[in-house]
């Protein structure tokens, strides 16, 4: 083996600027692919960070129906204290689970005594929602990073809108699952910046004071978002966690809770898929540079070398032997594609991290692009394109080791 | 009995809807360590013979033994492994690997035909390189050496299997008269210090001469056969 490969390197050094040619373009389409997937990826994971650390959580328990109309902010599809409990009980079976939030989410209106307008909101117990969303402080942007009993944080482009600083008085006024409609004159504690997504541009308040803006007795709960230790035990936990749930059941048999990843929670999961479409349609651009640039020099090489294979075939060299040798030298050419490829990619990918690049994304200004690269993406891309330059140089090896000595001898 | 004996082997090519009878029944025997050349004009069928005998073809008539093995039978591989056990080869283009040095030339057919072992390899091709006169351009490549020092080295790689035969399809062509007679004269020493079955096909006339036994062949037919001094056969 040591041999054949001696004679593949000596082949590929023979036409020393076709193998630079070729391995260039193939280093070439590693680059591309490395960059891509590294800034997609820091894009893709810095959003779904801010979606899932500053407004959802990772996951929500809701009752069986509310987020078809979560829209409304439904009052009539909330969980009561028992299926709270139960609810309770479960997540804390899981230990995967980091924290929890149970929320109460309502609409009402928001008067400064000249103006009214709509709000929505979120009355949260503070320490268990900023553990669960431990981004939530950051957007705090005015007043004090926390959310305290008889305040209200509202949104950057409410407080704007309403001319309302930290400080003032405000009055929320909500109409409750009977129909009455109460108000609580409330504080204004803090500014959260908008944020693009579901849930970025809600205000906040106490849980204790959200009970008495809407006359509840007893206390019922609109969600409870969770948060996990290690994200990429997501679907393991929702799945675990779901099935869990899935024993209680209502009067009619069916479930009384549902379980979502934040991924059905907010649109952004569609940008997400769309860049994995992006990233694999780039990796089959990578594949078709490969296999088209490999094929294009194993044939010439097969050509060029008629004579060649001629004389070994002839001395007795097995037909295997012989495409082996063939295949050895494409596997060469995309193993010296693949490493400069790496190489460079990775010092790229480093050079963009210490560029610190800022982008927009919608509302949030000013993001800082951290490109980074799993060992697993180097080594997916290195083994795709190994692989493909094995099987670009299968043909013209094949061809190499079915030739006639006779005829190929007489090649001129 | 000899180490080749054709009985009656004919060749057939066809080329487009015309066949072309290459080789016209030809008979003859050939004796272990014999020196032996075909001659004839271009086109009389040498190069056909030396293929056949060489197991690259098969003949469409006849039988043909080579070391008591009926080559008209084999299939690709096992041509490919008889090949490699019995016979070597000479080219008249010389048929060096460019990218191996004069060493891993030779070394080629015990490396990579017969997986030889390191030491023998080593062993065998230094004996050779001092029997061609080749040991110090041993590390030069093809292209730094010239027409005759290539044609050594080719013999060297011919014999280093140790063959029972080697085939040798006009290996003074390219070669200027001096250097042409030199290789042959290498080719005989050969044969006396191996004990090899020489065979060559030649037109040069001044080459002719050096065999010891001559089969002449005109227009596919074998039409006569020299034995150096000794009785000629029609």
């Amino acid at each position: 083996m040591r041999n054949l490969f001696k004679i593949a390197i000596r082949n590929l050094m023979r036409y020393r600027r076709r193998t630079i040619l070729t391995a260039s373009l193939i280093a070439i389409g590693v680059i591309f692919v490395l960059v891509f997937v590294s800034v997609s990826g820091s894009f893709k994971n810095m959003i779904i960070s801010q979606i899932t650390g500053s407004m959802l959580g990772d996951m929500e328990i809701h009752r069986k129906g509310y987020v078809a109309s979560i829209d409304n902010l439904p009052l009539t599809l909330m969980l009561n204290s028992q299926q709270v409990e139960k609810a309770q009980g479960a997540i804390k079976k899981i230990p995967e689970i980091e924290a929890y939030s149970p929320r109460i989410k309502f609409g009402g209106l928001f008067s400064n005594f000249v103006e009214t307008t709509n709000i929505r909101l979120n009355g949260v117990y503070p320490d268990m929602e900023m553990k669960t969303l431990p981004l939530l402080a950051s957007r705090i942007i005015e007043g004090e990073k926390a959310i305290k009993k008889g305040e209200i944080i509202i949104p950057e482009l409410l407080a704007r809108g309403m001319k309302v600083k930290v400080g003032d008085m405000i009055v929320v006024i909500a109409t409750n699952k009977d129909g009455s409609v109460n108000g609580k004159q409330l504080k204004v504690g803090g500014i959260l910046e908008s944020a693009t997504g579901p849930g970025g541009r809600d205000g906040y308040v106490h849980l204790e004071d959200t009970l008495e803006i809407l006359r509840m007795e007893e206390q019922e709960i609109s969600e409870i978002a969770i948060k996990l230790y290690d994200f990429g035990k997501l679907n393991k936990v929702a799945n675990g966690l779901d099935a869990d749930l899935g024993k209680y059941v209502n009067k009619q048999d069916k479930p009384i809770f549902e379980v979502h990843t934040w991924e059905t929670l907010s649109p952004f999961y569609n940008i997400a898929r769309m860049i994995d479409m992006m990233t694999l349609f780039i990796k089959i651009m990578l594949i078709a540079i490969v296999l088209i640039s490999i094929m294009n020099v194993m044939i010439m090489a097969v050509y060029e070398r008629i004579r060649e294979i001629g004389t070994i075939a002839a001395i007795g060299t097995l037909p295997g032997k012989i495409l082996s040798m063939f295949v050895i030298e494409g596997f060469s050419l995309g193993v010296l594609g693949a490493v400069v490829g790496n190489v460079i990619g990775v010092v790229i990918v480093y050079v963009l991290d210490l560029a610190k690049i800022t982008f927009d994304f919608g509302r949030q200004t000013g993001l800082v692009l951290s490109p980074t690269l799993q060992v697993s993406d180097i080594l997916v891309v290195s083994v795709i394109v190994i692989i493909v330059a094995v099987l670009g140089s299968l043909q013209p090896a094949l061809k190499a080791s079915r030739m006639e000595p006779i005829v190929a001898l007489r090649h001129v | 009995m000899g180490l080749i004996a054709a009985e009656n082997i004919t060749k057939d090519y066809q080329i487009g809807e015309v066949t072309v009878r290459a080789l016209k029944g030809a008979s003859f025997n050939i004796e272990p360590a014999s020196f032996v050349s075909f001659v004839g004009p271009s086109g009389s069928g040498k190069t056909t013979l030396l293929n056949l005998i060489g197991c690259l073809d098969k003949p469409s008539a006849g039988r043909l033994l080579v070391a008591g093995m009926d080559v008209s039978s084999f299939g690709k591989r096992d041509s490919a492994i008889f090949r490699g056990k019995n016979i070597g080869f000479i080219f008249q283009d010389f048929n060096l690997i460019p990218v191996l040095t004069v060493f891993e030339n030779i070394e080629y057919p015990l490396l990579m035909v017969q997986n030889a072992s390191p030491g023998d390899r080593k062993k065998r091709v230094m004996s050779l390189l001092g029997a061609v006169g080749m040991t110090e351009q041993k590390d030069k490549y093809p292209d730094q050496i010239s027409g005759g020092q290539k044609q050594r080295v080719a013999v060297a790689r011919a014999l280093v299997t140790n063959p029972k035969l080697v085939l040798a399809d006009e290996p003074t062509a390219n070669l200027d008269h001096k250097t042409a007679y030199m290789v042959i004269e290498l080719m005989k020493k050969m044969r006396d210090d191996f004990q090899t079955t020489f065979i060559f096909s030649t037109h040069d006339q001044k080459i002719v001469g050096e065999a010891e036994i001559l089969y002449i062949l005109e227009d596919g037919e074998l039409v006569g056969k020299q034995m150096k001094g000794g009785e000629n056969h029609a």
